[in-house]
């Protein structure tokens, strides 16, 4: 096996030094039934060739990956990532060290990450972001639970409908054993596709424990998160945003400003292809007056004997291997190596790039709809959207078959999510699409080929 | 000839650390800011430079500000870098060259499993149909996929000696999570809601934290004085209100838990369950399977035993695997095999639900399938054992000044203490420092709890016999120095590019993010 360095002679002055006579005898005092069952039934180790060929026709046979046009989103986005990202994330310096517990062997990934927070932070207008939560639907239900620190005696937790489905469910597994929550859907209204601000207002008092919002929306739609946000602090909540396309941070207001106390997400669009769903990077941003309550890792500056500035893990009293059973999340390896990646990214991008990506994306986006109108594919709701959009497909079934006969993955059926939704199509486009792609789109949509 | 090699071994390691360097006693400080030092990139920016690809727009469109209106776009972002690529990637690149990693440096930290990333899992990882494909790809577009999926569940059931797997936990934590919440939803399922947890004294941080996320209240089983757990303990605390007894086997001083299957007897005699960690399989691969140990839950770690990176603090994967009976309560979604093919399955009334976006780290699936296949049954059975091998080898060479905190023998890992404190007012985090100017990063140390000033080393299976002797002549070298010139060893590291990180000051005046007005 050419992972392992040891000679017939290693091992026996190995053994030798240890005082034993054979491998087995090291694991003679594990109970000997165990022992006689253990063996693994697997076939032999195979060498590289085979293994490029066995995985390499799996990977082939995923035949969604490359050969259609795709107009999927939902929460993952196919975005370029520049050839930067992966130089730097594949350097063995990083991927391969370990979480930052010695900080002076770890300053290229204190550093980054210090940059990472620093970054969420002028996303999102608030002023603390950790090192990273594992992807966007756990970030959201640790930031439910952190509001749940913040104000415990309240039990009332608003999810807007109009969340994704993933998202919704992760938090309601989150918080199954917090009996005396309460979950309150909040409806969306079906015009606009945005959430229904006066349905959010009636439950907006002293029970209300916090609000969470997509911005954008599960549907694409830019909600009035000011309005909602608003609605929430004067019932003395907690307002959370919860974004699953960042990009959209690069342009649209920022959460903090538009008054939300928590903000959190996914990272994905940010250098990290889609990967069948995974890894993915959770971020999370907050006031600093809940600093104490946030979950997972955070970075700090400070200097070493000298006073050189430096970097490092900090404020590990909140965390479990500090704290154990009193931790504010159980979360310990988090998605360091995405964040490097989302790091890279956003500094390639900079100031001007991400807003002109993310400008890049909403106009495509509306030229696809304009395109799909024109064919006779009507846009469902009336609210504004980021890169995606709900359209009525008619016999939604029907119509993404024909589009996967025309090589295009015309988007996603939503009524399976939300059954009140029939005929419903979420489109998703970004700076990948053309307009060639739109055509056939519409043609095959309108069953036009 | 084989006498000659060893002579000639043990000589050139001899020399080797002859020659490392004595750093000055009290160093001076450095006369002007250290070269290697690198600015933060908000501090290397420029207004006006960018890296980014420069994308045409469609004439005839309108603008995205006045589609949107101007009323929900932000003005700008403040402080965002402005640099060129060639300027990111120096920036990065020196970056990176101030980090210790696995591939670089030996890296023995107990109970994260440091071993060799095979490169070729991250080309495989990389190969288009996996990484590019979408989450919400109908399941005929991704066979592959799913099909990769279902090999994986059914090798680390295998390996696991358990009856269904689920990949969909993020991390070893989530796992946890993933277990905590099925036992939880198990014991209603039977009409008996229960509220305690047992979890030995030596148990990693995460075990306790998952159990109060899941709504369970902890007690603490203690280990007996040759460190392991003792059935009569758990039957002491065993009783109707008790889920489970959540253990890592091997345990965290790295011995294997002799009363293993009289413990889970006891457990399901009180009709409780045995929830295995298992953080420390890198021990078990054909040696004893948590299934036949009696355990009714495993998480796995697939960056600790099954070699995909760590990446500076993750991603990882943390998949669970359990016996028939719980099968029902696993995580959403579930894969169902139709003929040929496979699809995900939504419908599993009993299911705890899911805990994280889509079907899991797929990337770092991949890559243990890659591992996997690559040791294959006969591979993996000589990992755990050259794993072993291994840390008794160290073990033995360092007993004369650094002590096994425990005599029943070591599994992967050793946990060894020391009487410098006494003898020198030198603690573990110094001889943890100073092992840094030797290349080497420090084991794990003050974990577990149990023993005083630990340090936790786990060399694995694919380091050479002449590291773990640097490693060894190294540590001999420090435990000298600490008796001669211990100011040596309380102020290193010397030869890094930084002293030894003040971390108190970081937590008494949090600077948590570059602002432009700072100064």
């Amino acid at each position: 096996m050419r992972f392992f360095p040891h000679t017939e002679s290693d091992i026996r002055a190995m053994l030798d030094t240890i005082g034993a006579r054979g491998l087995d005898d090291l694991i003679a005092h594990v109970p000997a039934s165990l022992r006689a069952s253990a063996a693994i039934n697997l076939a032999p180790g195979k060498n590289e060739a085979e293994i490029v060929a066995e995985l390499g026709s799996l990977a082939a046979r995923n035949t969604g990956a490359s050969a259609f046009a795709s107009f999927l989103g939902f929460g993952a986005y196919r975005h370029h990532v520049p050839a930067a990202v992966r130089a730097i994330t594949a350097r063995a310096e990083f991927a391969t060290s370990y979480t930052p517990y010695q900080p002076e062997a770890s300053q290229g990934t204190t550093e980054a990450i210090f940059e990472f927070q620093t970054m969420i932070t002028q996303l999102t207008g608030l002023e603390v972001a950790n090192a990273s939560m594992y992807d966007g639907a756990s970030a959201t239900a640790e930031a439910v639970l952190m509001a749940h620190r913040v104000a415990p005696k309240r039990k009332r937790v608003a999810l807007a409908r109009a969340l994704w489905p993933d998202y919704r469910d992760t938090v309601r597994t989150y918080l199954s054993a917090l009996e005396h929550l309460e979950l309150v859907e909040v409806p969306f209204d079906p015009q606009s596709g945005a959430t229904d601000l006066a349905a959010l207002e009636r439950i907006a008092d002293d029970r209300l424990l916090c609000s969470v919002i997509g911005y954008p929306n599960a549907f694409g739609i830019v909600e009035p998160l000011g309005e909602a946000a608003a609605l929430t602090r004067r019932a003395g909540a907690i307002a959370i945003a919860v974004t699953a396309e960042p990009l959209a941070l690069g342009l649209l207001k920022s959460p903090g400003e538009l008054g939300a106390d928590i903000a959190v997400g996914e990272g994905q669009s940010f250098g990290l292809a889609p990967q069948f769903g995974g890894p993915g990077v959770g971020f999370m941003a907050a006031r600093m007056a809940h600093l104490r309550q946030m979950p997972g890792r955070l970075v700090g500056e400070t200097h070493d004997r000298f006073g050189r500035r430096a970097w490092c893990l900090t404020l590990a009293t909140r965390e479990q291997h500090i704290r154990r059973e009193r931790a504010t999340s159980n979360i310990c390896t988090n998605h360091s190596l995405c964040a490097l990646a989302a790091t890279v990214y956003l500094a390639m991008m900079g100031r001007r790039g991400l807003r002109e990506l993310a400008s890049r994306n909403v106009e495509l986006a509306h030229r696809a709809a304009a395109t799909l109108a024109s064919a006779g594919i009507c846009a469902r709701f009336g609210a504004p959207f980021f890169n995606e959009f709900v359209v009525n497909a008619g016999d939604a079934a029907a119509a993404l078959a024909r589009a996967e006969r025309a090589t295009i993955l015309a988007g996603l059926a939503l009524d399976s999510y939300w059954p009140e939704l029939g005929g419903a199509l979420l489109v998703s486009v970004t700076e990948m699409n053309t307009q060639s792609e739109f055509d056939r789109l519409a043609g095959a949509l309108a069953g036009v080929n | 000839m084989v006498g000659e090699r060893k002579m000639a071994t043990a000589g050139k390691i001899a020399r080797e650390v002859e020659q490392m360097q004595t750093p000055p006693v009290a160093p001076e400080a450095p006369a002007a800011a250290d070269v290697r030092s690198v600015p933060l990139l908000f501090e290397e920016s420029a207004a006006g430079r960018s890296g980014a690809d420069i994308i045409a727009r469609t004439a005839g469109d309108r603008d995205a500000a006045a589609i949107l209106g101007a009323a929900l776009c932000r003005d700008d972002i403040p402080g965002f870098p402005e640099l060129s690529e060639p300027q990111v990637m120096r920036h990065f690149l020196r970056l990176s060259q101030l980090n210790f990693g696995q591939a670089l440096q030996f890296y023995p930290l107990g109970s994260c499993t440091m071993k060799y990333n095979p490169v070729l899992n991250d080309e495989m990882a990389s190969l288009t149909g996996f990484s590019a494909l979408h989450p919400m790809t109908p399941a005929h577009l991704a066979a592959g996929a799913l099909e990769l999926m279902a090999w994986l569940e059914g090798a680390l059931a295998e390996i696991t000696g358990m009856d269904a797997v689920s990949l969909h936990p993020a991390a070893g934590a989530q796992g946890e999570l993933a277990g905590l919440l099925m036992m939880r939803a198990y014991h209603r399922k039977r009409g008996a809601a229960r509220h305690k947890v047992i979890i030995p004294d030596t148990a990693h941080g995460t075990n306790p934290a998952s159990c109060t996320l899941a709504g369970f209240e902890v007690v603490v089983a203690r280990s007996n004085r040759r460190g392991f757990l003792e059935a009569a303990e758990i039957r002491r605390l065993a009783s109707d209100d008790v889920a489970a007894l959540m253990v890592t086997n091997p345990n965290t001083l790295g011995i294997f838990e002799p009363e293993i299957a009289a413990i889970a007897d006891v457990l399901h005699e009180r009709g409780a369950l045995l929830y295995l960690d298992g953080a420390n399989m890198n021990a078990l691969l054909g040696v004893a399977k948590p299934g036949h140990m009696g355990a009714d839950i495993v998480q796995l770690n697939l960056h600790k035993t099954f070699s995909t990176p760590h990446g500076g603090g993750g991603p990882g994967a943390g998949p669970v695997a359990v016996k028939k009976h719980l099968a029902p309560f696993l995580p959403l979604p579930r894969l169902r095999q139709d003929g040929e093919a496979w699809s995900f399955d939504y419908d599993r009334p009993d299911s705890i639900g899911r805990l994280r976006g889509f079907h899991g780290n797929f990337g770092m699936l991949v890559r243990a399938c890659s591992f996997i296949l690559a040791l294959g049954g006969n591979g993996l059975t000589e990992a755990s054992r050259f794993a072993i091998l291994a840390a008794n080898y160290v073990r033995t060479r360092l007993e004369p000044h650094f002590p096994s905190a425990t005599a029943e023998p070591s599994m992967h890992e050793c946990v060894l203490t020391h009487d410098l404190e006494k003898r020198a007012d030198v603690n573990t985090l110094d001889i943890a420092k100073r092992l840094l100017d030797f290349g080497i990063h420090p084991p794990t140390i003050y974990f577990p709890l149990v023993v005083h000033g630990a340090l936790m080393i786990e060399p694995t299976e694919t380091e050479t016999r002449e590291t773990l002797d640097t490693f060894v002549n190294a540590m001999e070298r420090i435990y000298a120095e600490a008796l001669s010139n211990p100011e040596l060893v309380r102020t290193a590291p010397h030869t890094l590019w930084l002293s030894r990180v003040d971390e108190a000051h970081a937590a008494r005046r949090p600077v948590l993010r570059w602002q432009p007005d700072k100064e």
